[in-house]
């Protein structure tokens, strides 16, 4: 069963979520992925302010394809996490909730979920297609210039995702151990 | 001499880039129904039926499989009794750019320091002379996520199959969750550092479901899929059986110095058109 959580993301609904639980997220998030990440730096490191309020929010590792006409969006599965690693401590720290990929974090990022009480969430990569029906809106909000890779607000419907690591430090790709052949007779999810 | 028009190539390639991101290539979905039945992690399962419930959405729809289109790889071979009528390469070029524009596709390639977008999915081409009067074009929608978990290098002699197996193992544990599994190896051994790079792409174009007719290499790919799939990585590496959907091996003879292995990972959303002009 999936739990149904909504946007933004408080610290009492972070906690209840565990380590391999598949979640069905609606509200509003926002795409950010490695060009958009490097200008979010620069405008922190600057003391300006971010296009969106990183507080409670949730960071989608994605760049969609074209819309084709009367679509919101184009196809939009989530990109490798692990090259948003560097930036993405700093952005918990300002209050970033959630992040949404696909791949392992760096243990720096691991370590900060536990502390900023923060949640990554695996979406299938490679299924963008089924995964842009269920974003109803989308609107470009900052860097118009670097197309895919620009900055939107997507507001989004039961998307589903996967809780890869949780604010206690659990981590659903060490689980994968007890799949090992001849040691998987008690499925862990 | 056959003639073919450049601009006849340039309608072909714009077809089969869009074409290639709407529909799996032969054999996927088939491979993708058997991992369901066989998979037993409920993730991996759940993982599974997303995929082939993405691959009906994406034909049906006409939207992309993924939002990564791809860099492509047009791999053509062109007959010596074949003579075209104007610029092929840039023919090719065209075909691309305008798939990904009416094929409302993603331009994914930039300056590699700038990284500034090209606005133009800049093709890898491979040109081949074969003997014949006709134009074969196969193009590749490859990912960068399963490509950056990729590797090319040059073992001493002696390292042998066992060398070379090991090297895969490590390389695909390493990558775990990264590259979309399950995924498609690609293996080129032997020739030399580009010679191996372009047979381990060549043996992600052979269609799922069928080995190598050397019963050494095919020996190989089987051993390979069985203990690929012996890690437990699953799924989008959410733990399962199904790590793997099939493992390709080329090879080439080498340099007595060395032996050249190249490894090329593809992620399930396997996108590759072929035709023939």
């Amino acid at each position: 069963m999936s739990l149904k959580i909504r946007t933004p993301l408080t610290d009492q609904t972070v906690l209840e979520l565990r380590v391999g639980q598949r979640i069905l997220l609606s509200g509003t998030i926002y795409t950010a992925r490695d060009e958009a990440h490097r200008r979010l730096f620069e405008l922190i490191q600057k003391g300006e302010p971010l296009p969106f309020d990183p507080r409670g929010s949730v960071i989608y590792y994605a760049g969609p394809s074209s819309t084709p006409p009367g679509r919101v969006i184009g196809s939009i599965g989530p990109t490798t996490s692990s090259r948003m690693d560097p930036f993405t401590v700093r952005l918990l720290q300002l209050g970033l909730k959630g992040t949404i990929g696909k791949g392992k974090r760096s243990e720096e990022v691991k370590r900060a979920l536990v502390e900023f009480r923060a949640v990554y969430f695996g979406a299938t990569g490679g299924a963008g297609a089924l995964l842009s029906k269920c974003v109803k809106r989308a609107q470009v909000l900052a860097f118009p210039e670097l197309g895919p890779e620009a900055i939107m607000a997507l507001e989004v419907e039961d998307f589903p995702l996967v809780v890869i690591n949780d604010a206690y430090g659990g981590d659903l790709f060490l689980e994968r151990e007890k799949w090992r052949r001849g040691n998987c007779q008690n499925p862990p999810f | 001499m056959r003639r073919i028009k450049a601009p006849e190539i340039e309608e072909k390639v714009k077809e089969l880039f869009i074409e290639s991101n709407l529909s799996l290539a032969p054999g996927v979905l088939e491979a993708l129904e058997r991992a369901y039945e066989e998979e037993i992690s409920p993730l991996g399962k759940e993982v599974l039926k997303e995929l082939l419930e993405n691959a009906r959405v994406a034909r049906e729809e006409r939207i992309p499989l993924c939002q990564d289109t791809g860099l492509p790889v047009v791999f053509l071979e062109v007959g010596n009794e074949v003579l075209i009528e104007g610029d092929l390469k840039e023919a090719i070029k065209r075909g691309i750019k305008r798939g990904t524009e009416e094929g409302f596709l993603r331009f994914s390639v930039c300056h590699p320091l700038s990284r500034k977008n090209t606005w133009a999915n800049d093709p890898i081409v491979h040109y081949e002379l074969v003997k014949g009067d006709k134009l074969r074009i196969m193009l590749l929608s490859k990912g960068g996520g399963s490509e950056n978990a990729s590797k090319a290098l040059v073992l001493p002699p002696w390292a042998g199959k066992e060398g070379i197996k090991k090297l895969v193992i490590q390389l695909i544990e390493e990558a775990g969750p990264n590259p979309c599994p399950p995924i498609i190896v690609g293996l080129g051994i032997g020739g030399n550092l580009e010679g191996a790079s372009l047979l381990a792409k060549k043996a992600l174009l052979r269609p799922l479901g069928t080995y190598n007719p050397d019963p050494e290499l095919s020996e190989l790919e089987r051993e390979l899929l069985s203990e690929i799939n012996d890690l437990g990585i699953g799924p989008q590496g959410y733990g399962g059986r199904i790590t793997a959907l099939a493992v390709h091996v080329e090879m080439a003879p080498c340099h007595i110095a060395s032996l050249p292995l190249a490894i090329n990972l593809q992620c399930h959303c396997h996108r590759v058109r072929e035709a023939i002009l």
